[in-house]
């Protein structure tokens, strides 16, 4: 992108835990969330009996989108076309946001309204779109709260889910002159009457797409507020802003990723809002948009296509990983430092953001294994971590610390007897620190460990020496 | 029946008496068993880490100590994730260490699942009288391992189940992670110790070596007398009460 002009610095995740696990707001705010998805995850796959044949179908067909994902796109390109809406490529982040800053100007296009889509967040669309002067309204509640705060998504469904309904009203309270109780049908109701009159005066709206048939060329839409229906329909121009992963090959495999997404997501049996949109509005049909443009953005896709990392793409952007992750119910999304937050983000933030600044992510995991249990997709997310851990060692980028205390440790491994003997070293090394048993301080690297929690004392006498046979 | 023990190198060095109540158990139940002394430790540091050529050092050396078994039962489904998991990643670029791998994988067993599975072990008579409660530790789920461990706690003569909030939340230890991330690992590991102490419970199985080193160290700074106990020391009858 043409506006960096110098790499940005490297994110240290360690660090930024550090700041959020002081935050207490932040804490009960997250957790409230989190978990209400994550229990309604959890019950309603419970309650489908078919979920495993679903999560296994979703997958296979997702695999073979990507094995033939040039096909796939070709005819997904050719319906859009015949059904009146225009196809556009975009290799580069740039690239997308030139293509709608173009349609806009072409067009004389001033106010633009959005539904929430990931995608334009990874592009930095709405900068892009500022900085030639368009005014760009965020429609969906969450981006909204964010866009009147300056503030960035935490969550890829709920953007907004690091803040409190106090503070929401607080800020709406402060920017807006008015005075709205911390309750959300309240909130809700004024935001839905500012964004009306936007709506009424746009000139364009931008949505995502959650899913694309190739076979009619319709893109879905899967909204709980219908600020994306306002987008698709009311302005005059509609552009679709979508990766290009997010092909499925026929309409009829699309309900095989509603009952997933749904309730992977949300804890919902079904969104409010499912939009097929097919084309610009056809002659004698009283609304939709005059012109659709459907944007086709590569932006690295098709390198994480040919590595290793592919499953990735099969990912919904659902959320369920970052709901039910340990790590990421405690600190939240900002503590990633990238558009892509939560475990799907600890691996897709290094593939399309920079591996070398984003090189702390791929740590930032207890491999747990919760996010591939939870997936609907089956990526197994630990498998992408270490994967991505051991090219970092193999290329030299790991601590210089921990690369010479592996070797002395395979060392010891590879002998039986230097691993007797460092068993007892270790005792011995440790007894002076310790007190019935326990160490409450460790030297460093080891220090962080007493920290917030003691160490035990070896064991006086190991299994070796007491097993008998 | 012939078992090789797999003992892990923190069960013993840190805590013999989980390799000895399998012991006891297993011998009970008419298995014959070795203890191949050439063992260490399955690699499983150097692996998360991402320093792969270490951990295949190491896990090569394991093909070797255990070739021939007929089943290996460790007492950490972590170190038996690591070899099914683990080590055909490993060896992926070579046919004979792969075939050799896979083959380890299939006869490795955690201890549990091999008493379920293997043994066709799924109550006891063992007792335990007081109130005690159970965390479901994350590497199970690697193994496919639901509710077996929690079973045969609820199953317990004499004891007060507690079910524990979010049983099935990491603690934090992770290897590795509690070195690399040792506030956010520290803070996953108080969160599951208030969690412990919120059940009233006087003592929690925990059925792998790391998350008992964690959970007790976070309960020990607390300075809480609750308990952290492999069930292996419960079902062989070493452990009755908190
Ligand atoms: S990785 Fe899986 S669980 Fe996470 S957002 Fe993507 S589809 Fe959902």
């Amino acid at each position: 992108m043409n506006h960096e002009t110098r790499p940005l610095p490297r994110w240290d995740f360690g660090a930024a835990t550090r700041q959020s696990l002081r935050n207490e707001s932040l804490a009960k705010a997250l957790f409230r969330a989190t978990a209400k998805f994550d229990d309604g995850r959890r019950a309603l796959m419970a309650a489908l009996p078919e979920s495993d044949l679903l999560r296994e179908k979703a997958r296979q067909i997702k695999d073979d989108v990507l094995q033939h994902l040039d096909r796939y796109l070709a005819e997904f390109a050719d319906s859009v076309e015949k059904a009146g809406g225009v196809v556009h490529w975009a290799r580069t982040a740039g690239d997308a946001n030139a293509l709608v800053a173009s349609i806009a100007r072409e067009r004389n296009v001033k106010r633009i309204v959005k539904a929430k889509t990931m995608v334009s967040e990874e592009t930095h669309l709405n900068e892009a779109l500022e900085r030639e002067g368009f005014c760009v309204m965020e429609t969906d509640l969450g981006e909204y709260i964010l866009q009147v705060a300056g503030d960035r998504p935490s969550h890829i469904v709920v953007p907004a889910v690091h803040r409190t309904k106090e503070e929401i009203a607080d800020l709406f309270n402060s920017s807006f002159g008015v005075s709205l109780p911390p309750e959300p049908a309240e909130i809700t109701k004024f935001a839905r009457a500012r964004l009306r009159e936007e709506f009424a005066n746009a000139d364009m709206g931008i949505t995502g797409a959650n899913f694309a048939a190739a076979d009619t060329g319709t893109v879905i839409q899967v909204t709980n507020e219908g600020n994306g229906r306002l987008c698709a329909t009311w302005p005059p121009v509609q552009v679709v802003f979508m990766g290009i992963e997010k092909i499925i090959p026929r309409l009829e495999d699309l309900p095989v990723f509603l009952k997933l997404l749904a309730r992977s997501a949300t804890g919902q049996p079904m969104t409010v809002y499912t939009n097929l949109i097919t084309g610009p509005r056809r002659e004698g049909e009283g609304d939709g948009p005059r012109e659709l443009h459907v944007i086709l953005i590569d932006n690295g896709r098709t390198t994480v296509l040919g590595s290793g990392y592919r499953q990735t793409l099969r990912c919904i952007r659902c959320g369920a990983c970052l709901n039910t992750c340990p790590v990421y119910r405690n600190v939240g999304g900002h503590t990633y430092g990238s558009v892509y937050p939560g475990p799907i983000g600890s691996v897709l933030s290094p593939l399309y953001e920079g591996r070398s600044r984003f090189n702390s992510l791929p740590h930032a995991s207890s491999l747990c294994g919760a996010c591939y249990q939870a997936c609907p997709m089956k990526i197994n997310i630990p498998h992408m971590l270490t994967a991505m851990r051991a090219e970092q060692a193999e290329h030299g980028e790991n601590h210089v610390l921990e690369r010479l205390g592996m070797r002395l440790w395979a060392l010891a491994m590879r002998s039986p007897l230097l691993y007797r003997f460092g068993g007892k070293a270790l005792r011995w090394g440790m007894l002076p620190l310790s007190s019935e048993g326990w160490v409450s301080s460790l030297p460093y690297p080891f220090s962080g460990w007493t920290k917030r929690r003691d160490f035990p004392l070896p064991a006086k006498k190991s299994f070796r020496g007491s097993f008998k046979k | 029946m012939r078992v090789s023990l797999f003992i892990t190198c923190l069960a013993d060095l840190f805590h013999p008496e989980i390799g000895l109540a399998m012991v006891s158990i297993l011998r009970k139940h008419g298995v014959e068993l070795v203890f191949p002394r050439g063992q260490t430790c399955c690699g499983q540091p150097a692996f998360n880490t991402g320093n792969w050529a270490e951990a295949r050092s190491v896990a090569a050396r394991m093909l070797d100590v255990f070739e021939g078994s007929e089943y290996v039962v460790s007492p950490s489904a972590s170190c038996t994730a690591m070899i099914r998991e683990a080590f055909p990643r490993l060896f992926v670029n070579d046919e004979a260490l792969l075939a050799r791998s896979e083959a380890l994988a299939s006869r490795s067993y955690e201890f549990i699942e091999f008493l379920g599975k293997v043994l066709n072990i799924k109550s006891t008579d063992a007792r335990f009288d007081g109130r005690l409660t159970y965390h479901y530790t994350c590497h199970q789920r690697a193994l496919g391992m639901t509710t077996e461990a929690e079973d045969l706690v609820k199953s317990l003569q004499g004891v007060t189940y507690i079910p524990l909030d979010g049983k099935e939340r990491c603690c934090g230890f992770g290897g590795a992670f509690s070195i690399k991330m040792p506030d956010l690992s520290g803070h996953l590991a108080n969160d599951k110790a208030e969690r412990i102490i919120e059940t009233g419970a006087e003592a929690v199985v925990v059925n792998d070596t790391g998350c008992i080193m964690n959970i007790s160290g976070a309960l020990k700074r607390r300075g809480v007398p609750v308990k952290v106990i492999h069930l292996a020391r419960i079902l062989s009858g070493e452990v009755t009460a908190p």
